[in-house]
């Protein structure tokens, strides 16, 4: 059975922003199909019962101290930024145009 | 130790030691190095940037502290290479994605301070597998590495570029990141030792995210002593990372001068031999067994049965978590930027989507749409909320086995070193390269891999893995420094592997003009 089409691919790119192009949706569609197939498998095992594990250590609201400490100066957090402006990261426009 | 060059032949616990008695400095030991880096990388392309000037600072700097008579930490003077996904202030960091070339990190990773402070010179950045995603190295955006026992063949991954340049001794030590293998598989294909400590048993402050409850830091080396000397260096509590163990360094190096094995229990997973391990690979790993045996281990079979789901969830849930770190490159803030073609006045929105198709290759696009489509409204609770339900079986699974064995042990990989190009186009049969390394990732403990031969059919390295519980690295350091003795003994030379790797320096015709170059 197929699990994912080559139009369910193009929705979880954009989803996931990214701009496939066609030659590339060829080419991952079919792989993704027989992963996301091959995968499934987890859902042979009965495991209604079993509690969810998302991390293997017994963790949980690690914190520190609410205090100032040395942080990036404003050029060393815009050195690698696309473009800048005013020691602020300059962004394409948000909105639609219209 | 006549020459300069007989320097990079020499273990890092030797190395530690000539350099405190004096017998040569650490500018001529990384002097070594850079030279040979300079004759092989251009063959291996193992290091993606190499830092002469920064190496040598560092230990002309050592060489003074030294001869003013200052006690200073064991490897310091020790040169290493770090792999490209942890952060170093002024050195381009990648992660072998397009996405951030030429990106230099404003801050240095928590390991990469400890290393600093130990004062071992960095030599450079290893190449690797884009974010990390692979097995092969093959996924670079830089280009594949290769391994220096037989160049056309890969060096494993994601972290080849470590791999090889231990095994080619580019570097005696090198730091690895594995999420469901890449340390201990690199390890086993090219004849090094490579280890994963416990989950939060190394800081990740500062180390480029692929899957965050999987991530491990560890050591690549060429002996387990060198690897647990670089695991105490590295390892230990920071509190800029919130997953790392507040407790000490289990004992690493003391458990690694070990070679009693008395009454050990070494239990064989039954689910990872056998079937779909190259003959090779599971007669070397047998003979591993009979030396055990015979030194006194009490040898167990231990079943797993959920193992075999582990490929199936490890691949849902490192994309879904992938899915998620990999969202921070949306060509706003770092990284490359690209705009659609034919747009005018693009929204940021498509800038993005342009920018992460431009940035990103075909293995990461794979994975971060797989985990997008494990998360979506929808398939989450038959995707990623089973997949979290099979990780506690797996973990379950564990916590029985070692009921009944103090470690674990299974071969590395199922084959040795492929060819360049073979996987390349079918992910699934690339993915079942981590079939046996994976479960650890899962349940968060740590392994090992020690070479433990090569294999007949193909004269290429097999590695053996040992696993441990949870917080008790220093049981499989025990048993790999045994093993390996035992295996030193039978091979007689200098006992490494290594001595039957062909010289790679044969036909590299670049060498004369890498001289003159100088």
């Amino acid at each position: 059975m197929s699990a994912l089409s080559r139009d369910d691919v193009a929705h979880v790119a954009m989803l996931a922003r990214i701009q496939l192009t066609d030659d590339e949706l060829d080419r991952l569609a079919g792989q993704l199909d027989q992963i996301v197939g091959w995968v499934g498998q987890i859902n042979e095992v009965a495991a209604q019962d079993v509690p969810p594990m998302s991390h293997p250590l017994p963790l949980t609201n690690v914190t520190r101290a609410d205090e100032v400490r040395p942080s990036l100066t404003p050029e060393q957090a815009l050195a690698g930024a696309p473009a800048s402006a005013q020691q602020r990261f300059s962004v394409p426009r948000i909105l639609d145009e219209e | 130790m006549s020459t300069v060059t007989d320097l990079t032949s020499l273990t890092a616990a030797q190395m530690a030691d000539g350099l405190a008695a004096g017998e040569f400095t650490s500018v001529e030991l990384t002097q070594a190095h850079l030279d040979r880096i300079a004759l092989l990388n251009p063959v291996l392309n193992a290091f993606l940037h190499v830092d002469s000037e920064g190496a040598l600072a560092t230990a002309a700097d050592v060489d003074a502290r030294r001869a003013a008579g200052e006690e200073l930490p064991r490897l310091a003077g020790v040169p290493i290479a770090v792999k490209d996904i942890a952060c170093t202030q002024g050195l381009p960091t990648t992660a072998g994605s397009r996405t951030l070339e030429g990106w230099i990190p404003p801050y240095d990773a928590t390991i990469v301070t400890r290393l600093k402070e130990a004062g071992l010179p960095i030599l450079g950045k290893t190449n690797m597998d884009e974010f990390a995603m692979g097995s092969s190295t093959e996924h670079s955006a830089y280009g594949p590495t290769r391994n220096p026992w037989d160049l056309d063949r890969i060096p494993g991954g994601s972290g080849g570029g470590s791999s090889a340049a231990v095994a080619a001794f580019l570097a005696p030590l090198a730091i690895g990141s594995d999420t469901g293998g890449s340390i201990r598989q690199p390890a086993a294909v090219t004849g090094s030792v490579g280890a994963k400590p416990t989950y939060g048993g190394v800081s990740r402050y500062g180390v480029i995210a692929l899957a965050s409850s999987l991530d491990q830091i560890g050591p690549c080396a060429r002996t387990v002593t060198d690897a647990a000397l670089l695991h105490e260096v590295i390892g230990g509590h920071d509190p800029m990372d919130s997953t790392s163990i507040d407790a000490p360094v289990p004992p690493v190096v003391e458990a690694a001068a070990n070679r009693d094995l008395t009454g050990l229990r070494v239990g064989i997973v039954k689910e990872l031999t056998g079937d779909g391990y190259q003959a090779g690979v599971q007669a070397r790993f047998d003979e591993s067994v009979e030396l055990l045996r015979r030194a006194g281990a009490e040898i167990v079979e231990v079943s797993c049965p959920h193992f075999d789901y582990a490929m199936a969830a490890y691949y849902l849930i490192l994309p879904s978590e992938a899915s998620s770190n990999l969202a921070r490159y949306d060509a706003m803030r770092y990284g490359l930027r690209v705009g659609p073609d034919g747009v005018d006045s693009p929204s940021a929105e498509q800038v993005m989507a342009a920018s992460r198709d431009a940035g990103f290759g075909d293995e990461v696009k794979r994975r971060i749409i797989l985990g997008t489509y494990a998360l979506s409204s929808g398939y989450y609770d038959a995707y990623y909320g089973q997949a979290q339900k099979v990780r506690t079986l797996i973990a379950r699974d564990f916590e029985a086995a070692f009921e009944q064995a103090d470690v674990l042990i299974s071969p590395t990989a199922p084959t040795t070193a492929f060819r360049i190009g073979d996987k390349l186009e079918d992910p699934m049969a690339m993915y079942l390269n981590d079939v046996a390394t994976i479960p650890a990732n899962l349940a968060g403990i740590p392994g090992l891999s020690l070479p433990s031969g090569v294999a007949d059919e193909d004269g290429l390295p097999v590695g053996i893995q040992i696993l441990a519980p949870a917080t008790q690295d220093q049981r499989m350091y025990a048993v790999g420094a045994a093993l390996e003795a035992l295996l030193a003994e039978q091979w007689g030379g200098s006992g490494s592997v290594l001595d039957r790797a062909p010289d790679v320096t044969t036909g590299v015709t670049t060498g004369a003009s890498a001289e003159d170059a100088k």
